[in-house]
């Protein structure tokens, strides 16, 4: 068995050591300010890889076309903003998310009756449908272009998004632990526990009486819904929206982040796309060439000889340093 | 009418061309995928692969374009043995999860390596004389070169399956597709029938790489913008058999260049969708058994 922490067997209360990325994120506000902006991007990011880990990782479904999800969020809140004159941030992100939900409930009920390959084909397939769609539909997408004059009004009407991201990082910060909140809250109920099951053996879960096909949908759903949300937050941040929000190598780059911090692990999702931006804003402007290659290298090593990622090999330390004395 | 007519044979024998090579790339995707079960994503960096070895040793040796063409089946079959014993071997019985990322790493590794040989830009193919200009049939002018793609892909194709259907080895493979454990228990080295059909599907893939490096272009993001028509003639065709995915790549082909003939301001937006309907219709593709 892996070592998820999931399931009846662990402790639903909030561990001390759980605040710490929230205490993180506050320093860095204060103590980096001139790195805003790629603070925002990485806490946007780690709500996307929460959701793709929602469903990767507890549900064991596996998908190359999460970013249709991302990026629909992303132009509905950019075309909302852009086209249709709305600037109210809540009211852009609740449509994307809504967007989020309603084409993953749409999707999910149809390519989650699939396996294998077949699912795997269906994913990419709707996210080509998709991309091809921003591409050609240049009146509302700004196609290859990408969509600028995304206008965003003061958070509730008080607080402006600044030049320094200042309100942006905040704003991001209060929307990460809502959902982090929401997906920590299912992880660890009956719920979270069916998933695991499902990820581990569907065929003794249908044998003892769970609606398996149903649970995906809805998680399949919710993982949808948190995407277009964090979708939504990279236009407001952003304030523009390219097709490169739909690509393929978005969606891989993501697997990538989770991959890094530990897939079927909470936290993975937070410390892979840390980890994944911050060495990319160092290093990939430098040096293009190397850092695929580095990219790809460590996939690579990560799936031969690290499988838990960043926080498994930590696990795997930590057990080591309590067996000794 | 005349007009139209002629824009249907144009288009028939355009997406022919594509189809085949199409086939030609992924059928050892297919046997792969039907025989280990492996989802190998990085399948077109072998394609890719071949097309830079066929350019390479035209433009930069001079070679004769048949020499070339050898060249680029050779190299990447060469070149696949390598890394299935150093690599693939040890992931047969991982998850799909984890073949995936593995793959996907071998995309980024391939991406960025051509990248720095190569540059960014497409390589141009130097066509032989002989292969350039028009080919005349019943009245009508053919473009020399995709004639000779047609031909000689289906003579690749015909002595494949008569590899398959007729010989030792073809009979050896049909048995491990059926079923591994009961094949291994008659005596057959499924680990070495593995490496050497890996070998002979990732040499098609160079093989139709370097031979449609004039259709496809080859640059270091070929992989990653290829991988979806490499996986829909496996998905859509079936895995593990040989005529499924050979009717998928003529349907893609002919329907890609319809597409862009008749329909352009859809891009390729149809495909998907067709491809979305085939595989809710019938999941396991047009020619696949269930599993």
């Amino acid at each position: 068995m892996s070592a998820h922490a999931g399931g009846y067997s662990a402790d639903p209360r909030i561990r001390w050591i759980e605040s710490l990325p929230w205490i993180v994120a506050i320093a860095a506000f204060f103590a980096l300010p001139e790195y805003l902006s790629l603070g925002a991007r990485i806490l946007i990011y780690i709500l996307y890889a929460l959701s793709l880990d929602l469903i990767v990782g507890y549900a064991g479904i596996i998908t190359l076309g999460h970013s249709a999800y991302f990026g629909l969020g992303a132009y509905v809140a950019g075309i909302l903003a852009a086209k249709a004159g709305i600037g109210d941030p809540m009211v852009q992100l609740a449509a994307a998310a809504a967007a989020g939900a309603l084409l993953g409930i749409s999707t999910g009920a149809i390519i989650l009756r699939t396996r294998a390959l077949t699912l795997l084909m269906l994913t990419l397939a709707i996210t080509s449908v998709l991309l091809e769609i921003a591409n050609k539909a240049t009146a509302l997408t700004g196609g290859a272009d990408g969509l600028s004059g995304v206008v965003v009004a003061p958070v509730l009407g008080l607080f402006k998004f600044d030049i320094f991201g200042k309100t942006a990082y905040l704003y991001c910060l209060l929307v990460l632990l809502l959902g982090w909140w929401l997906v920590r809250k299912l992880i660890y109920s009956p719920f979270g526990t069916s998933l695991t099951g499902v990820r581990e053996n569907s065929l003794r879960m249908h044998a003892i009486g769970a609606p398996v096909y149903w649970r995906l949908v809805l998680v399949y759903t919710l993982s949808a819904t948190i995407a277009g949300v964090a979708g939504g937050l990279i236009t407001q941040t952003n304030q523009f929206v390219g097709l490169n929000v739909l690509s393929f190598e978005s969606a891989g780059e993501l697997l990538v982040m989770l991959i890094l911090g530990g897939v079927g692990r909470i936290y993975g999702a937070f410390v892979g796309p840390v980890v994944y931006l911050i060495a990319q804003d160092l290093l990939a402007k430098q040096f293009p060439e190397y850092w695929y290659f580095g990219i790809g290298t460590m996939l690579v090593l990560v799936v031969m000889f690290a499988r838990g990622g960043i926080l498994g090999i930590l696990d795997g330390m930590l057990a080591n340093l309590r067996r000794k004395p | 009418m005349e007009a139209f007519f002629a824009s249907l044979v144009s288009v028939a024998f355009h997406g022919a061309a594509l189809g085949m090579i199409l086939y030609v790339i992924s059928v050892g995707l297919s046997v792969t995928m039907g025989l280990m079960g492996f989802a190998n994503l990085a399948h077109g960096v072998f394609a890719m692969a071949g097309g830079y070895v066929l350019t390479t040793a035209i433009s930069r040796f001079g070679a004769p374009f048949p020499l070339a063409l050898a060249l680029a089946f050779v190299f990447v079959a060469a070149a696949s043995v390598v890394l299935e014993r150093l690599l693939y071997s040890r992931l047969y019985t991982a998850s799909d999860l984890e073949q995936v990322l593995f793959t996907i790493g071998l995309i980024f590794i391939s991406v960025a390596v051509a990248r720095f040989v190569y540059g960014t830009l497409q390589q141009p193919v130097v066509l032989p004389d002989y292969l350039k200009g028009q080919f005349a049939l019943l009245g009508r002018d053919f473009p020399a070169y995709r004639v000779f793609i047609i031909v000689f892909s289906s003579v690749m194709v015909g002595l494949l399956w008569f590899g398959v259907e007729r010989t030792r080895w073809g009979a050896m493979v049909r048995a491990t597709v059926d079923n591994r454990a009961m094949a291994q228990s008659v005596g057959i080295d499924t680990r070495r029938l593995f490496t050497l059909t890996f070998a002979l599907g990732s040499g098609l893939a160079g093989l139709g790489g370097g031979l449609g490096a004039e259709i496809i272009a080859i640059q270091p993001t070929y992989p990653f913008e290829n991988l979806v028509y490499f996986l829909v003639v496996v998905a859509v065709g079936g895995l593990g058999s040989l005529r499924g995915p050979f009717v998928a790549a003529l349907l893609i082909g002919i329907a890609d260049t319809a597409c862009k003939y008749w329909l352009p301001q859809y891009g390729a937006f149809p495909i998907y969708v067709a491809t979305i309907a085939i595989l809710l219709w019938r999941p396991a593709g047009l020619f696949g058994r269930r599993a």
